[in-house]
């Protein structure tokens, strides 16, 4: 430990050198601010913050290696006319990319990573952490590091279910809104309007209590509720798309509605829509974790993030980090697409500002 | 003045017309039930007489029409039937928790948005520092977390580890308010923090979009400083969007405090609707879902009357 805090104090030191050298006004107030704050805290015998401090400083330099050598990494995979793209990648939406895909070859290929089966009952209840157990056991003695692994197949394959129906069901009709107008874009409008203006958790509350936690229900219900959101977007670029002459032309060539939304509109929206596709998955993600929490998600012994934080929760008033795993796990692959989703907002809108 | 008005009534007119439509869903949903309430609650076991007299004694014999307009302007005065459950009054066991609800909003509300605004003229001001990508960062990552997690991080920091704030907000009758500022900081704490980086962000758009138009450059050329420029000449013109996105925030703290509460043992509105959902306690659940949907209808009304009322061509017709 005393290697730890020599270090972290050799490289504040350094970093406000460097921004000394440099010339860079913000960057040395901040690193003044933390060597100065460091200091008063060890002084003021507060060390168990500066060693927060240390560990919050360790993980964000590995995510900030790792997502470094991804974006180093990726260039030799991607086509030639995406090396630009991923050269400028900022490292926050590379660190995103990184997890994405982490999470999805997780889910993937759940089985053969996971060392455990998921819902099966390997050590004592609450084991804290070991070789064998890499993050410890749960309330029934399932092995914790299995559980989110399976988790990351549960959780997420859900929730990808839904965005794909709530993406599917509100980009169709948005942009044949666009495209029709008229009474459709009235009716589907006014039908929009009337499920935004509930709020989401307790709309979803409202269905679950009728038809019961079946996965059927949670999906409907998520896709139900989210798919106004891409319904509004995709009739509002869709509108901006329908003006133009080529579409006009397509119109006169006899082209069918269907046709035109899919070859000559679509090819146009694709990017704030992809956009908006990552959106929806945080919110679906955030709205199903949050039932699961409630209770309401998928049932046990089923492993789901959500739930699993529940279930765990009674370990929090020990200062055990047991339920923090796996709400982070949530917390990580969402902040994670939304960095990306920022990055891909800001190149689409030409680098405003 | 006959315009602002005129658009204001028919703000007003949508918004009602909306809640009638969400409470006929609401009630409506129900009555989709596989079955009915009363097989629903009897179970698979109750006999068909128990469950005739249950029909009965909650008066589901009659056409659902005639039930819902009773529930609807029962509703109104604030009598929500009586709970499947416990046999009790909805209203009164709702009265007592939503005030402890809209406590605990307006705690949260108190402290975020001066903080939000303030927050977010800061970092218009200093856009394009690192201290604007750092926050830009650090917004996004509290938008995107769960309530749960910011709740549980706080917890274990600020309660567990250095003891400062009770981990469980139980309240008691006979509580100093001090007291009670205390016992509720952390769930209090935790909607400011998902809600701050959302008013923050728009605060920040909002400002930056305007420093953009020629008269902000007229300023800054004959000399004005630049703080001057945000706080004179840019946010007269930005509370609009500010104004609309604190009102769309206050609605999302509505559905935030439900997780909140739960996490918190807090006794509120929210948790009342998680024990109804999973005991299908169905008037509860009506209730509470009415509640939280005419507060949201009411808040998204303020934002549009707001934005109306802070447009200054719309306020001073030629």
């Amino acid at each position: 430990m005393t290697i730890d805090v020599f270090v972290y104090f050799a490289a504040l030191a350094f970093m406000l050198v460097l921004s000394v050298v440099k010339e860079r006004r913000d960057l040395k107030i901040i690193w003044l601010f933390l060597l100065v704050g460091s200091i008063l805290l060890l002084i003021f015998d507060k060390a168990y913050v500066v060693f927060t401090m240390i560990t919050a400083a360790k993980v964000l330099a590995a995510s900030m290696g790792a997502a470094f050598l991804f974006r180093l990494t990726l260039r030799h995979f991607v086509p030639a006319d995406f090396v630009k793209e991923v050269v400028t990648l900022p490292l926050t939406a590379a660190f995103g990319l990184l997890v994405i895909l982490i999470t999805a070859l997780t889910g993937i290929f759940a089985p053969w990573i996971a060392p455990f089966g998921e819902a099966e009952i390997v050590t004592s209840s609450f084991a804290p952490a070991d070789q064998i157990h890499l993050m410890g056991s749960d309330q029934l003695g399932r092995d914790m590091f299995s559980r989110i692994v399976y988790g990351a197949r549960n959780s997420v394959g859900l929730a990808f279910a839904a965005t794909c129906l709530a993406f599917f069901v509100g980009a169709s009709a948005g942009l044949m809104a666009a495209v029709k107008g008229g009474w459709f874009d009235q009716i589907a409008g006014r039908l929009a309007d009337v499920i935004m203006s509930v709020p989401s958790l307790i709309f979803a509350l409202l269905i679950l209590s009728i038809f019961g936690t079946s996965i059927f229900v949670i999906i409907l219900v998520a896709a139900a509720i989210y798919s106004p959101r891409v319904f509004r977007l995709a009739r509002a670029v869709g509108r901006n798309t329908v003006v133009m002459e080529f579409i006009e032309a397509a119109r006169l060539r006899g082209e069918g509605d269907w046709y035109l939304i899919r070859r000559e509109i679509l090819p146009n929206t694709t990017a704030p829509l992809i956009a908006e596709l990552g959106l929806v998955f945080c919110y679906v993600f955030l709205l199903i974790a949050g039932l699961s929490f409630l209770g309401l998600g998928l049932q046990p012994p089923t492993a789901d993030w959500g739930s699993m934080v529940r279930e765990n929760a009674a370990l929090i008033s020990f200062g055990d980090v047991t339920p923090l795993i796996p709400a982070s796990a949530i917390a990580l692959l969402t902040i994670s697409i939304n960095f990306v989703v920022d990055w891909m907002l800001h190149r689409t809108s030409g680098l405003k500002e | 003045m006959g315009d602002i008005t005129f658009l204001i009534l028919k703000r007003l007119g949508f918004g009602l017309m909306t809640l009638l439509i969400v409470s006929i869903i609401i009630f409506f949903a129900v009555e989709l039930l596989p079955g009915d309430i009363a097989e629903t609650v009897l179970g698979q076991a109750a006999t068909a007489e128990t469950v005739e007299a249950f029909r009965n004694k909650i008066g589901l014999n009659r056409p659902a029409f005639v039930r819902y307009f009773e529930w609807l302007s029962g509703a109104v005065t604030g009598d929500f039937g009586v709970s499947l459950v416990t046999d009790n009054p909805v209203g009164t066991a709702i009265a007592e928790r939503l005030s402890n609800t809209l406590f605990l909003a307006t705690y949260a509300a108190v402290i975020a948005v001066p903080v939000a605004i303030f927050l977010g003229i800061l970092v218009a001001l200093l856009r394009n520092t690192i201290f604007d990508r750092l926050t830009n960062i650090a917004t996004l990552a509290s938008i995107s977390s769960p309530e749960f997690f910011v709740a549980y991080i706080l917890i274990i920091y600020l309660s567990v580890k250095t003891g400062l704030f009770p981990p469980i907000a139980n309240l008691s009758g006979n509580m100093s308010f001090p007291e009670l500022l205390n016992r509720t900081f952390l769930p209090a704490l935790t909607l400011v923090l998902v809600t701050t980086a959302h008013m923050m962000r728009m605060t920040r758009a909002a400002i930056i979009n305007l420093l953009a138009e020629p008269y902000i450059e007229m300023a800054r050329m004959k000399g004005v400083s630049r703080w001057k420029v945000i706080v004179r000449h840019t946010l007269p013109n930005a509370w609009a969007p500010i104004i609309t996105v604190v009102a769309l925030n206050m609605a999302y703290l509505i559905t935030g405090v439900v997780l909140v509460e739960v996490v918190f043992v807090y006794p509120g509105i929210g948790q009342l609707l998680v024990d109804a959902v999973s005991k299908r306690d169905f008037p509860i659940v009506q209730a509470c879902c009415l509640i939280f949907a005419a507060t949201f209808i009411l808040l998204n009304l303020a934002a549009d009357v707001g934005a109306i009322l802070s447009n200054p061509r719309l306020r001073n017709p030629k």
